[in-house]
């Protein structure tokens, strides 16, 4: 995967918000993988249409003060691809 | 809560729990099939006329969701007797849940499947008896289950479901897990619980019929973790689940991941229940008709009834490893030893661990008895209602 890919989950999961987690959660067949909050955060903008390098846009404008998240976020898309959460849209 | 110590009821309450994360909704008691290893109560039949009805399910899995639910098992039986699934699915799914239709796919057909899509549903798991024709029909009681299930199978993949495909295996059928395996690629299962079949239910009565000798268990698990190494170097997503049984373990399960800390079911007429099992227990449990589900979970003496170590009897008292296992399996200890505050005799350092040695040198010799099914006629036997 690279910057300009876009990342879709998995349709073996689903993605939401647990009020009673506090957290963002995947869900899978009896199964939830409880998100942190920067997975969590950067899982909400996977959606199938945005590429890596938008959803880094995004984060950094939302963050300003964070000193860039590029690497944090490539780092998550790798491993997040790696389990399986996401896989990549073929454009 | 206080005077609990003069019900003899443990004087801490409430004890420290987690959320019921994992709501299982087991819908009815009917099935056309009479699984020989049905975890369903023996004496199912005396409840079958006092069935929840819509508007109660609903308002369990509403109260269920408040306390954190977010998985959601409908169950039974089977589930697919129920006529308004349907409806149930639709507002499981509206309140957040993740739900799984667990099935053995008889009653199902290509409308049902596309409708319980709409209506929100996340995931199908499809059982199997076996995967031999002959074998699994003998087993389900059934001349046409087989070909049903990989009919529905099909059907569920083919409609972008998810789909677990599990196979409970015995003396019957393990010896063919090779060829279970590669069903469930041929099927494009995504998971694949080989669950050795535990003796709950009517497994118990059948227990000397279905359990595996050490050597038949070894090869199976030889055999599954080869393909485990096959299937992950060609990048294959299939996982494999091999549920060990505890009658070969020297340590007892962690049941439940604790007795009342993630795991609440509801069986057909409203009883909760802190394991599907435990119905068996001489121990008083709520019924959702009389009680809320926050009031079940957090206070009800049922659900604080293992909570804790203060019902720990020696060998477990002491133990190092209480943490671990919190003692194992209540309903194993009942069973076995007649008193569920004993340690699970799986446990070596149980006084009553003869036992399970035992079903082991009885799982070398030939079965003496012919598998008792579980349906109605079978089950009046054991309704003293």
């Amino acid at each position: 995967m690279d910057i300009n890919a876009i990342p879709a989950l998995e349709s073996m999961f689903r993605f939401q918000w647990e009020e009673a987690q506090q957290a963002h959660v995947l869900l899978y067949p009896e199964g939830m993988v409880k998100l942190n909050g920067p997975a969590g955060e950067i899982l909400s903008f996977v959606d199938g249409q945005r590429t890596v390098a938008g959803i880094i846009a995004l984060l950094n404008a939302k963050y300003p003060d964070a000193g860039g998240v590029d690497e944090d976020v490539m780092a998550f898309m790798l491993d997040a691809q790696e389990q399986r959460w996401i896989c990549q849209v073929l454009s | 809560m206080s005077g609990g110590a003069c019900q003899g009821l443990p004087a801490s309450l409430p004890k420290t729990h987690g959320q019921p994360l994992w709501l299982l909704a087991e819908l009815t008691y009917k099935c056309p099939l009479q699984c020989p290893y049905c975890s369903n109560p023996k004496d199912f039949a005396g409840f079958n006329d006092n069935e929840l009805s819509t508007d109660e399910w609903v308002r369990v899995f509403e109260e269920g969701r408040k306390l954190g639910a977010v998985q959601l098992g409908f169950s039974g039986g089977e589930p697919l007797v129920r006529q308004d699934l349907d409806i149930l699915i639709r507002e499981a799914r509206q309140m957040g849940y993740y739900t799984n239709l667990i099935t053995s796919g008889v009653g199902l057909n290509e409308r049902k499947v596309e409708s319980f899509r709409d209506a929100g549903l996340d995931h199908i798991q499809v059982s199997f008896q076996a995967s031999d024709e002959t074998v699994n029909n003998m087993l389900a009681g059934s001349a046409k289950a087989f070909q049903q299930k990989l009919k529905m199978a099909r059907e569920v993949k083919a409609q972008g479901y998810p789909m677990v495909l599990n196979f409970v295996t015995h003396r019957h059928n393990i010896d063919q897990i090779d060829r279970i395996i590669e069903l469930c690629i041929e099927l494009e299962a995504d998971y694949v619980e080989l669950a050795t079949c535990q003796y709950y239910g009517w497994a118990f009565e059948n227990r000397q019929q279905l359990m595996p000798t050490r050597a038949q268990l070894e090869r199976a698990e030889r055999i599954t973790n080869e393909y485990r190494v096959k299937l992950a170097a060609q990048g294959h997503p299939i996982k494999l689940i091999f549920v060990t049984p505890d009658y070969y373990e020297e340590r007892p399960k962690a049941c439940m991941n604790g007795w009342g800390q993630v795991f609440l079911t509801v069986t057909p007429d409203g009883q909760a229940l802190p394991c599907h099992s435990a119905r068996m227990l001489p121990i008083e449990f709520p019924n959702v008709r009389n009680m809320s589900l926050q009031k079940i979970w957090d206070e009800s003496p049922g659900f604080n009834h293992f909570r804790g170590d203060d019902w720990m009897q020696e060998p477990c008292r002491s133990c190092d490893e209480k943490d671990k296992d919190f003692g194992g399996c209540h309903c194993q200890a009942y069973m076995l030893t007649g008193d569920a505050t004993n340690a699970d005799p799986v446990c070596s350092k149980s006084e009553h661990h003869d036992l399970i040695l035992e079903a082991r040198a009885e799982a070398e010799l030939p079965a003496t008895e012919p598998l008792l099914f579980r349906n109605e006629r079978n089950s009046r036997v054991f309704y003293k209602g």
